[in-house]
């Protein structure tokens, strides 16, 4: 009855980055096929951006006012491109919460899949879920008169800073997924909303409240989307502070300092789940 | 001085602290290759705890684990490319079917596509699961669950097996595919490490049975050398009127060559017996040419309560929960 197993033990550097990418397109595969058998999270996907672009766009848009002037769902489009990315870090969250308290990390820590394979193929999956949001949402934005006026060279440079941002989140989401239960992460999302308006996605810093305004035109996110503003032309971008004037660099270099802090931060806690 | 690579398991002072929980304290265990080691103990014991420390999960503080061979501390990658594990509670995914979870778990042990897939499906003849393969995990009932949860830990028919209450929430039927699955492993080889509250299932299947309690084990040895230390099989007698309690005693210290224990509200009496069936039969003749009425008679094994209570020299050590209070329960009848 039982068949002999053997399995391939990697011995060499080679081999061990081949089965690092190949754990990681496993745990990927399984996860995207987790997507595609959720009706309510594909829903979700198509409709969260709907909805989000006609409220924003048209019920609350038609009170809106962009400093400098210019039309508000062409401002508005970018936020929230950025917000979406920003608001992945819940994916991330509560996939890696419930894996830890379901004992998936547990079984995966006792096989011999290498760490690096396990977070791969989490990366590349929310990786191609953020894209699939973006998508959707790029959709409705061309559909309520948003668009790009810079050419398709800056346009795409605009969408890799979106997902850059992603990519950072990515750290951040494993850590707290790592410290957090189910239940709190979940509830993340009470400090998580505000503070992804907490900057400019929705609103002019210049209009906000002076403390309120300082503090949003150095949100992350805020350089994120004014760089996009900048790349695809979209109204609202620049301004007089620092921050502001400095938005593409900005939208680099806080995502890769992110990703600096929390990707050994969120490697150290892995470990430590031994402890 | 014993080589130490012909035992699957070696726990040397192993401790481990959890919280405010010293959850092993000198934990001391050897399982030789090819065997089956039942790791018994009662809610909190430090089985779990055990199991999670010699298959790399947790690192202990204080001693030295081998297993197959290789320190969990030091070694842990070439530890974890020789054993399976099957957790306390399942980790199967509930999206994929059955056949997808052991396809992915063959593939992340390293088994090329071809063999992950015939491996899977050996697994779901073995597991009576072949039916329901291609349903998705969510429709499984709960006992369809965990053997799919023990077929993900027999993938790579691993060296030394480790199954945490590996039978809980089974039917019978079920139980006994778990049981003859564990068997099998074995005679084929393979050490098998299993945790369970049931001193009936170690006796099935072990060949050495490990008391832990408090982190600590305080007994080892086969199914018959513990069973003889704390006394086998035992009369358990109910008399119909209270009066004929100290008559019926008598009748059955006899039997049983030593004092019954005796719970005088429930008109109860119990003793060890050796001599499981002529003891009965002595005992029931007698009372009837005696005149004694008997409302019940039994011959039982030991429940896990009364190995614990002999074991741990009759005094309840944790005083919480209904394990402490059942334990106390039966320390007045015996002692009694
Ligand atoms: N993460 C933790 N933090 C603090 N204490 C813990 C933790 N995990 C376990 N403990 C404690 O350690 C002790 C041993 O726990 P363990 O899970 O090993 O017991 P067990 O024998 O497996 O019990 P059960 O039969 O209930 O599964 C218990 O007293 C438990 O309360
Ligand atoms: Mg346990």
């Amino acid at each position: 009855m039982t068949t002999a197993i053997a399995p391939v033990i990697p011995r060499s550097r080679v081999q061990r980055l081949y089965w690092t990418f190949a754990d990681g397109c496993v745990i990927a595969r399984g996860n995207l096929v987790h997507l595609a058998r959720n009706p309510a999270a594909i829903l979700n996907l198509l409709l969260y951006p709907i909805v989000m672009v006609l409220l924003f766009g048209f019920v609350l848009g038609s009170a809106m006012n962009v400093a400098g002037g210019g039309d508000y769902r062409e401002f508005l489009m970018p936020g929230m491109f950025g917000q979406t990315m920003t608001l992945g870090v819940m994916t991330t969250m509560v996939i890696v919460t419930n894996d830890a308290a379901r004992g998936v990390t547990d079984r995966f820590r006792s096989m011999p899949i290498s760490r690096a394979g396990v977070v791969l193929g989490r990366a590349v999956a929310d990786m191609v879920n953020s894209v699939l949001e973006l998508a959707v949402l790029l959709l409705c934005g061309l559909a309520v008169g948003w668009s790009w006026h810079r050419g398709l060279g800056n346009a795409l440079t605009a969408l890799g800073l979106l997902l850059l941002l992603r990519f950072a989140l990515i750290w951040v989401g494993i850590y707290l997924g790592l410290i957090l239960t189910p239940e709190s992460a979940a509830a993340a999302w009470m400090p998580l909303m505000p503070l992804t308006m907490l900057a400019n996605t929705f609103v002019s810093p210049e209009l906000m409240p002076g403390w309120m305004g300082a503090l949003s035109e150095w949100n992350p996110l805020s350089a994120t989307v004014a760089a996009c503003r900048e790349l695809f032309g979209n109204p609202g971008w620049g301004g007089d502070s620092w921050a502001a004037a400095h938005a593409l660099p900005l939208a680099v270099a806080w995502p890769v300092a992110l990703t600096l802090v929390f990707l050994p931060l969120s490697a150290r806690r892995y470990r430590r789940l031994a402890r | 001085m014993r080589r130490m690579d012909s035992f699957a398991v070696v726990a040397e002072g192993v401790r481990k602290r959890l919280g405010a929980t010293q959850a092993l304290d000198g934990l001391d265990l050897t399982v030789p290759e090819g065997t089956v080691c039942g790791l018994l103990g009662p809610n909190g014991a430090g089985k779990t705890t055990a199991v999670r420390v010699l298959t790399t999960l947790l690192r202990a503080d204080a001693g030295r684990a081998l297993v197959a061979g290789f320190d969990v501390a030091d070694r842990p990658a070439e530890v974890r490319y020789r054993i399976g594990l099957a957790g306390q509670n399942p980790t199967v995914d509930e999206i994929l079917t059955g056949r997808e979870n052991l396809e992915m778990w063959g593939r992340l042990y390293h088994l090329g596509r071809a063999t992950a897939r015939r491996r899977a499906g050996e697994l779901l003849d073995r597991f009576g699961l072949a039916g329901d393969a291609d349903k998705r995990v969510k429709h499984y009932s709960g006992g369809m669950r965990r053997r799919l949860d023990l077929a993900a830990a027999f993938v790579l028919a691993p060296r030394v097996l480790f199954l945490d209450e590996p039978t809980t929430g089974l039917d019978p039927r079920n139980r006994n595919e778990v049981w003859q699955a564990v068997r099998d492993l074995a005679a084929s080889g393979s050490t098998v490490l299993m945790t369970t509250q049931y001193l009936f299932e170690a006796d099935q299947l072990a060949h050495q049975i490990a008391v832990i309690d408090s982190g600590r084990v305080i007994a080892d040895g086969s199914p018959d050398e513990l069973k003889s230390m704390i006394g086998g099989d035992q009369i358990d007698l109910v008399v119909r009127d209270a009066a004929d309690l100290a008559e019926a005693a008598r009748v059955l210290a006899a039997a049983a060559g030593a004092e019954p224990g005796a719970d005088p509200d429930a008109r109860r009496l119990i003793a060890p017996v050796r001599d499981r069936i002529g003891a009965l039969t002595e005992v029931v003749r007698e009372l009837g040419e005696r005149g004694v009425a008997v409302e019940d008679v039994a011959l039982r094994r030991p429940t896990l309560d009364e190995v614990f209570l002999s074991l741990t020299g009759g005094k309840p050590e944790h005083d919480a929960g209904e394990q402490g209070a059942g334990k106390q329960a039966v320390g007045k009848r015996v002692a009694a």
